[in-house]
């Protein structure tokens, strides 16, 4: 702590003396003790990256450049985890694709067209997705909607075959449990945070520009795409970065319903693996370079989904700070 | 579009026609969609498990003692073991995240305000709520139970590093609506910032905060990626949180789903069961804390 130049507040009446001398000891433990806590969180992170990087050591060492290889045989200690950096991707990018839409939308209804006493308790029931736990997700995707989604993915295969694009990523093979059903279920699991960092950014929108839009005859829709839209941009754009951040790391749900695979394909019915999922199903039986292969998985979730959320954050703050007029 | 009557000289004020009221009522109605189409799966979702756990859940599934063998029907021993783990390994999570996640927030608050210290803690424990759980239980394997074994305190600290941030995040929104005047009056009398920090400013913020860290609790109860190799999974009920390989709820659930025999998706569908209604209780009754206790609100 600097010096105090101006009287503090907090310095007992009448003195003279900058505050440290002649606080007592115990506020300067609690401030102490503060501060502590506050630091914890930044040990925290740097113990993670540290202690994960030394345990996965070996496989960066043993493997190389050949981690990113597809070549995944831990009986023939070969751990090139491309599928699983692929099945990521391709998970997280349905999930966005498909929760995207809906959460703006939810988000829109809920600011724009329902009156306040509405909106209470449609939050509730968004923020009860967020509740229910996500091994509870994988149960049902596992149990109830794989086998009953399959024969819906196997009419459309059947359907699309031979058909030059919808073909090349909808044909066959398929399975119940696939990266589709993983994206499908990820993108239940996001929209509650999708939707309510939304609803944040748009409930900034200064209501004169929305009369504003409005006294020019506009409808609602295009007070929306002229006034609400222009403003939140930047905001919602650092919404779906966290979606997508989220539904990378989601590890149960999409451990029980990705279909265990490691294989890259374009088939998005077909069965594959992304990296938690494979760390969750296989780190129980691994030592050696297998175990340290598993942990560097661990690593670069850990370096994706860090870049991913400081881009993010960065994208919303500097939009409140705008917003703020700072 | 208002335009201007010749005939009356007043504005047309009537609902736009044609194409652009078409539009705005079909981008109305996909509003209202996007939230009945979340909806399907979440009741989707609660009507099969309550369907399908209430027949299996009795007092004995709570209570009874051990878990048996995959093979074996869902009316044979009990998730007692999942159910005390849950209890033990979140309540002790709960103890070493909140009181740490309250400090927090109270440096960020109280002594930071716009330093950069400050402002690069509050930044990073909002980025650390992105960390999936899975890192932090790979985390506390690396640095824990590598050299201690495998213990429900292990999984404790692999959710409490979960729930750290989610307190520190609601707990700080919370400090910040505490007006100014409480503490500038407060000063005024002459007490120092830690007596004022600790009987007025906490106590004026306490409903919001409580409310907060119970949904971090819930978040926590739930979890699964963070406790599979920290406490590994048992049979029998270890009351001894700091030490053995213990169980939860969301660790059977997660054993118990792949297997294709009955009695081990039943156990699983009651063990699902359970968690839901933990969890929608502890929601419950943070809402009811912001609702009864909550002096200061958004």
């Amino acid at each position: 702590m600097s010096t105090v130049t101006q009287v503090d507040p907090a310095a007992p009446a009448g003195s003279t003396h900058p505050l440290e001398q002649r606080r007592p000891l115990g506020d300067r433990v609690f401030a102490i003790v503060a501060l502590g806590s506050g630091l914890l969180v930044l040990v925290i992170l740097v113990l993670i990256a540290v202690t994960t990087s030394q345990q996965a050591a070996p496989w960066f060492s043993s493997e190389g450049w050949k981690i990113f290889t597809n070549n995944w045989n831990p009986a023939a200690n070969q751990f090139g985890a491309l599928a699983f950096i692929y099945g990521t991707a391709v998970t997280a990018i349905i999930a966005i694709v498909i929760a995207v839409p809906l959460s703006v939308g939810i988000a829109l209804l809920l600011t724009e067209v329902v009156p306040y006493r509405w909106s209470r308790p449609i939050v509730y029931v968004v923020d009860l997705l967020a509740v229910v736990p996500s091994v509870v997700w994988g149960l049902w995707g596992i149990l109830v909607f794989a086998p009953w989604v399959q024969h819906i993915y196997a009419s459309i295969a059947s359907a699309v075959t031979g058909v030059p694009v919808l073909g090349f990523f909808f044909g066959t093979p398929t399975s119940g449990a696939s990266f589709f059903t993983a994206g499908l279920i990820l993108a239940v699991m996001i929209s509650p945070i999708v939707t309510s960092l939304s609803r944040e950014v748009i409930a900034t929108v200064p209501a004169i520009d929305k009369e504003g839009a409005y006294a020019l005859g506009a409808t609602r829709w295009e007070m929306i795409t002229g006034a609400v839209w222009p403003h939140s941009q930047g905001g919602v754009v650092g919404a779906v970065l966290l979606g997508l951040g989220r539904a990378m790391g989601e590890t149960i749900a999409a451990a029980l319903v990705i279909g265990s695979s490691a294989t890259i394909t374009s088939r998005l019915f077909a069965p594959g693996y992304n990296m938690p999922a494979v760390i969750a199903n296989q780190f129980g039986e691994a030592s050696g370079t297998f175990r340290a292969a598993l942990m560097g998985l661990g690593v670069l979730l850990f370096v994706f989904t860090i870049i991913i959320n400081v881009l993010a954050r960065g994208i919303v703050e500097r939009n409140a700070r705008k917003k703020r007029g700072g | 579009m208002a335009v201007v009557s010749a005939e009356t000289g007043r504005p047309d004020l009537r609902e736009a026609k044609g194409w652009r009221r078409t539009k705005n009522r079909v981008m109305t109605a996909l509003m209202v969609a996007s939230f009945v189409i979340v909806l399907i799966p979440l009741g989707f979702v609660l009507f099969t498990v309550i369907a399908k756990g209430a027949s299996v859940i009795s007092w004995q599934f709570l209570t009874g003692e051990p878990i048996p063998p995959i093979v074996l029907p869902a009316d044979v021993g009990g998730m007692w073991p999942a159910v005390l783990g849950t209890i033990e390994i979140t309540a002790l999570a709960t103890l070493m995240a909140v009181p740490l996640g309250i400090l927090g927030a109270v440096y960020l608050n109280e002594y930071g305000g716009r330093n950069w210290l400050a402002a690069l803690i509050g930044f990073m424990s909002d980025v650390m709520t992105g960390v999936p759980s899975i890192v932090m239980g790979l985390f506390i394997f690396s640095i824990w139970v590598l050299h201690f074994g495998f213990s429900g305190l292990a999984g404790a600290f692999a959710l409490a590093c979960l729930m750290l941030p989610i307190v520190i995040r609601s707990s700080y929104e919370m400090l910040r609506l505490v007006p100014n005047s409480l503490r500038e009056g407060s000063y005024a009398l002459g007490a120092t910032k830690s007596r004022v920090t600790a009987t007025v400013v906490l106590p004026a913020a306490i409903g919001g905060i409580v409310s907060g860290a119970l949904l971090a609790v819930a978040r926590a109860a739930g979890e699964t990626a963070p406790l599979l190799f920290t406490i590994l999974t048992v049979t029998t009920a270890n009351p001894n949180v700091f030490s053995g390989a213990n169980t939860s709820l969301p660790s059977q659930i997660f054993a118990n789903a792949n297997q294709p025999y009955p009695g081990a998706q039943d156990r699983g569908w009651g063990a699902a069961l359970t968690l839901i209604v933990i969890c929608f209780i502890l929601m419950i009754v943070a809402r009811f804390v912001t609702a009864r206790f909550a002096r200061y609100q958004h």
